[in-house]
């Protein structure tokens, strides 16, 4: 059996494979969008002063970080479905249920490991400009959002694009609930054509490609924004 | 919830076991540690390769980390379960494809630590070792590794949590493991998938938690040195 790339890029299929792909990045773009607002209020709630608050980031971020991803889909599309009530429940499931089930996940997933990041960006502050911003008068969260915030953007951004990096691959498991991204096509590809070795290479390519574009805007956006030295 | 677990929690733990093969957290346990055991001389072989001096070794090492990490495991696997057969000329069974595709994958990412803990040693203690008239293998094994190692302990811990939540994915090529095991558990009980999912998840969390509580006293530890 020779390799032929054409049969797996050309027609029906190649159609097939390039739908999961934009779905697989539009799967990407919508958990970050969600995730980062998330994952940045989940930091301040481990920074607040008030011990219950700190409690409840700790449990989010903990709960969610030791269980795999595969856990987290089941449950939501598996589990979490079948406590809505009827009518929302025939809505979802009209609705594309895997796609949205699986943005809950990985937005839930994704936002747990960022807001680590965020949280050891703002605590690299050193706590005097807190300090100064409250004795000039402003409250905690106009001065977290004026004057620390913005000094640690810097530093949260990098490990942020490495996360991006995790979730461009975290969403390949979405297959399991039958989101009809990527690596889903591909398996469908393959059991349509018998040709797996053209369509896992193909399916690689992609996910490396996507892969060394995040890993550039990691390395240009260091090289542009570097880090100041305290 | 109570007869949930009363009625499925062998099948749970080991699977099938001993009427049939291994399979649940036990199985899960297992695939975890022998994944990393294997994967560990790997990791150090490519780390070692990553920091030589060599262009012919680093650079191919290089490539192939880069590639490794920059693929889903999921990929990592399909490729597994389609060609170890075609290679091996054999049938190969779920747990070994499993195992394959996580000693290599895990393998990429050892390196990376391996990397960073060998070039966290300062230069000086190989230059000393040279001087002494050590060849580089001895230094490295005599010198270099068993403190790389040692300050390499608390990723290495870290990374068998993220092994142990990768081997989740074993559930996608029918390996028996715990999530697998679930999901047939939800299959026979049908009313409770609400029960059966959090089950499966805390189960997770005691085991993944637990572990990470001990990368925290590890670091405290190493910061104390």
């Amino acid at each position: 059996m020779s390799v032929d790339l054409s049969i797996v890029l050309s027609g029906e299929f190649g159609e097939w494979l390039l739908r999961g792909f934009l779905l697989s990045i539009e799967l990407t773009l919508i958990t970050l969008v969600l995730a980062f607002p998330l994952a940045t209020f989940i930091a301040l709630l481990r920074l607040s002063p008030w011990k219950p608050l700190q409690g409840l980031g700790f449990a989010y971020v903990e709960g969610i970080r030791n269980v795999p991803l595969l856990a987290h889909l089941m449950f939501w599309y598996f589990g979490a479905t079948q406590l809505l009530p009827e009518g929302a429940r025939n809505w979802l499931y009209e609705h594309d249920a895997e796609t949205v089930c699986a943005i809950i996940a990985l937005t839930l997933y994704t936002a747990a490991f960022m807001a680590e990041d965020v949280r050891s960006g703002i605590r690299s502050i050193p706590s005097a400009q807190l300090e100064a911003a409250r004795a000039l008068g402003f409250g905690y969260l106009r001065s977290m959002r004026l004057v620390v915030l913005p000094q640690a953007v810097r530093i949260i951004v990098p490990p942020l694009i490495s996360q991006t990096l995790s979730l461009w691959k975290n969403t390949s498991i979405a297959t399991v609930i039958g989101t009809a991204e990527l690596m889903y096509q591909a398996q469908r590809v393959e059991t349509a054509t018998f040709r797996g070795a053209e369509t896992f290479a193909v399916t690689t390519v992609a996910y490396l490609a996507v892969s060394c574009v995040i890993t550039l805007i990691g390395v240009l956006y260091q090289r542009r924004y570097p880090v100041r030295a305290a | 919830m109570i007869d949930l677990i009363k009625n499925y929690w062998v099948y749970f733990l080991i699977g099938q076991y001993p009427d049939g093969p291994l399979g649940g957290l036990a199985l899960t346990i297992l695939l975890g540690i022998a994944a990393l055991g294997l994967a560990l001389p790997l990791g150090v072989v490519l780390g070692l390769a990553r920091t030589s001096s060599h262009r012919a070794l680093r650079w191919p090492v290089t490539a192939l980390v880069y590639v490794v990490r920059g693929t889903p495991l999921l990929m990592v696997i399909f490729w597994a379960y389609f060609f170890l057969p075609a290679v091996t000329g054999r049938q190969t069974s779920q747990f070994n494809t499993m195992l394959a595709a996580l000693v290599l994958f895990n393998g990429a990412y050892l390196a990376e630590i391996v990397r960073a803990g060998i070039q966290g040693i300062p230069r000086g203690q190989s230059e000393c070792a040279r001087a002494l008239g050590l060849s580089y293998w001895q230094s490295m094994r005599a010198v270099i590794l068993p403190q790389a190692l040692r300050n390499m302990l608390p990723s290495l811990v870290a990374q068998f949590v993220t092994t142990l939540k990768e081997t989740s994915l074993g559930y996608i090529i029918g390996l028996s493991e715990v999530s697998f095991i679930a999901g047939q558990i939800n299959a026979q009980v049908l009313t409770q998938p609400v029960a059966v999912y959090t089950t499966l998840a805390l189960t997770y969390f005691v085991l993944c938690f637990g572990l990470s509580r001990i990368v925290g006293v590890l670091e405290k530890r190493a910061a104390v040195r």
